[in-house]
Order: C-alpha cells, then sequence, then structure tokens
C-alpha cells in the first residue's frame, strides 16, 4: 500500500492510537483485577460491608 | 427494571457484568468494519492524499474530547442538585478517558497538520481551546487526586467541571467566530455534511466505534470506581473496629 510521501506521520497516528487505546484496556482491566483481590482479601479477613451485615 | 433502579450501585455492577462483555463485542466488530473501509476501501483525497486517513482517528476523538466532558458535565449536575453517589463514580471515571480522547486528537490533528499546513502547531482558537480542554481533564484528575474524601472532592471536582463546560462552545465556534487555520467545521454543520460520501460512511463508523469504546471503557472504569468504594468504606470499618477494640 502506497501511504504516499507523508506515510510516516500516518503510521505515527495510529500507532499512537492503538497505544492509548491498548492502554486504556489494559489499564481499565488491570484496575478491576487489583480492587477485586483487595475486597477478596479484606473478606478473607472477615470484614465486611455494613450494608451486607445488617442484611444479614 | 426502571431506569432509577439503575442508580444503585449493587444493580449497576450486576448490569455492567452482562453488558460489557457484549459492549466489547460490538466494539471489536465496529473497529474491525471502520478499519476495513478505511484502509480497503476509503479512496485518498483529491488535495490531501493518503494523509485524509488521519481524519478518520482525529475527528472521532475530537467529537469525544467535547462528547465526554458533557456526560461529565451531567453527571455533575447530578452530584451537585442530588448528591447521587453514582454521579461522582460517573465524571470521575470519565476523566482519564476524556484525557486520552483529547490526548489522541491533539496529537493526531498535529501529526495530520505538519504535513497539510506545514506545522505541527498554531496558536490559533480551535487548538488553543482544545489545549485547554486537555488541560482542564488533567486538573479534574489532579483535584480528585488531591482530597481524599470521594464525596467532597466530588463536588469540587463537579463545580470545576461546570465552569470547564463553558469552553465547550467556544471549541465548536471557535472556527466561526475567529480566523483560524483549522478548516471550518465540515460533517456537524448547516447545510449538511461537506464531505463525500465514500470517505463520510467509514469516518461515521470509525465514530460510532470510538463512542461504543467510550462507553464500554467508562462503564468498566464506573465499575471499578465502585468496587474501590467499597474497599475503602471496609478499609475504614476495619480501622474503626480496631480502634473501639
Amino acid at each position: 500500500m502506497d501511504l504516499g510521501p507523508h506515510g510516516a506521520f500516518i503510521v505515527a497516528a495510529y500507532a499512537t492510537a492503538a497505544f492509548v487505546v491498548l492502554g486504556l484496556i489494559a489499564w481499565v482491566l488491570a484496575d478491576h483485577v487489583a480492587q477485586r483481590r483487595l475486597l477478596a482479601d479484606l473478606e478473607a479477613r472477615g470484614v465486611t460491608r455494613r450494608s451486607k451485615s445488617e442484611a444479614a | 427494571m426502571a431506569l432509577i433502579d439503575l442508580a444503585n450501585p449493587t444493580r449497576f455492577l450486576a448490569l455492567t457484568a452482562r453488558a460489557l462483555p457484549w459492549l466489547g463485542a460490538a466494539t471489536a466488530i465496529a473497529f474491525a468494519i471502520g478499519l476495513y473501509l478505511v484502509w480497503a476501501v476509503a479512496p485518498d483525497d483529491y488535495q490531501q492524499g493518503a494523509t485524509v486517513k488521519i481524519m478518520f482517528i482525529h475527528v472521532p476523538n475530537a467529537w469525544l474530547a467535547m462528547g465526554v466532558w458533557s456526560v461529565m458535565s451531567i453527571a455533575s449536575i447530578g452530584t451537585l442538585v442530588w448528591r447521587h453517589p453514582l454521579a461522582d463514580v460517573a465524571a470521575k471515571s470519565a476523566a482519564p478517558l476524556g484525557a486520552a480522547f483529547t490526548f489522541l486528537a491533539l496529537l493526531t490533528g498535529s501529526l495530520w497538520g505538519r504535513p497539510m499546513w506545514g506545522t505541527y502547531w498554531v496558536w490559533d482558537a480551535r487548538l488553543t481551546s482544545v489545549l485547554v480542554l486537555f488541560l482542564m481533564y488533567l486538573g479534574v484528575i489532579a483535584l480528585w487526586r488531591t482530597v481524599d474524601d470521594p464525596a467532597r472532592a466530588g463536588r469540587a471536582a463537579a463545580i470545576l467541571t461546570l465552569v470547564g463546560a463553558i469552553n465547550l462552545p467556544i471549541i465548536k465556534f471557535s472556527v466561526d467566530w475567529w480566523n483560524t487555520l483549522h478548516q471550518p467545521a465540515s460533517v456537524l454543520r448547516v447545510g449538511g455534511p461537506a464531505i463525500h460520501p465514500s470517505i463520510l460512511t467509514p469516518l461515521l463508523i470509525m465514530a460510532f466505534a470510538f463512542g461504543l469504546l467510550s462507553v464500554t471503557l467508562h462503564l468498566a472504569a464506573m465499575r471499578n470506581e465502585i468496587l474501590r468504594r467499597r474497599v475503602r468504606a471496609m478499609w475504614l470499618m476495619q480501622a474503626h473496629a480496631a480502634q473501639g477494640a
């Protein structure tokens, strides 16, 4: 595919966009895993949320 | 289920658990179709050549830069008027996404500007007002990180967000109000789009794909923020229990 004389600008734009979008996805997924792990750790130590303990 | 039920964090978590896989798949499909049209179907521009391909990521990100701040502004009204914690969560979770989309709009615009205008940057009204938007995103993120109590941080960030919303019409109409190197609107304008359908269709599909990505990531980030607040509440309970013992 011929991108013409400004091909490097086109490739740089798409590469940066891919990097940022994949970075956002990775950040959201990693944050989810971290929060789930913290919650599981607290629950394993017997700490429960007020609404949960009130419901029980 | 009534719409108001979704404002319950537990119900919101259940809904996102069901919706996110479908939204993720729809986003991937939309990007696959959009990128195929961009790279295999859409013609080069008669003046810009292949450089027009940068438009297919620049324009959706520019729209999202403003769209995400609009969402944050609506959520901020929810925070200040109804003091609903999910409104806080929505605003806080959206800020990093908006900052990323604004960064991409600025960067791809710069990479498009160099070959077309002969410069990466010029202090015209459109570029400068979008740079201000980016700095405001960073300011809101910093504010959230500075104040420890989420409720207090939420109210302060909501006020800053609503003040910052003044910048949105300035960005939109900057190309009409002032002489700018940036071109006037060519899609969202009175009289309809000024772009040929062979280029407009891939652009709208890429905008749809980025929009879906934004919704998907926002819901996922909101889910994370709800969990983070639960962790914080449990830490506080544990600390109170330890003090009482």
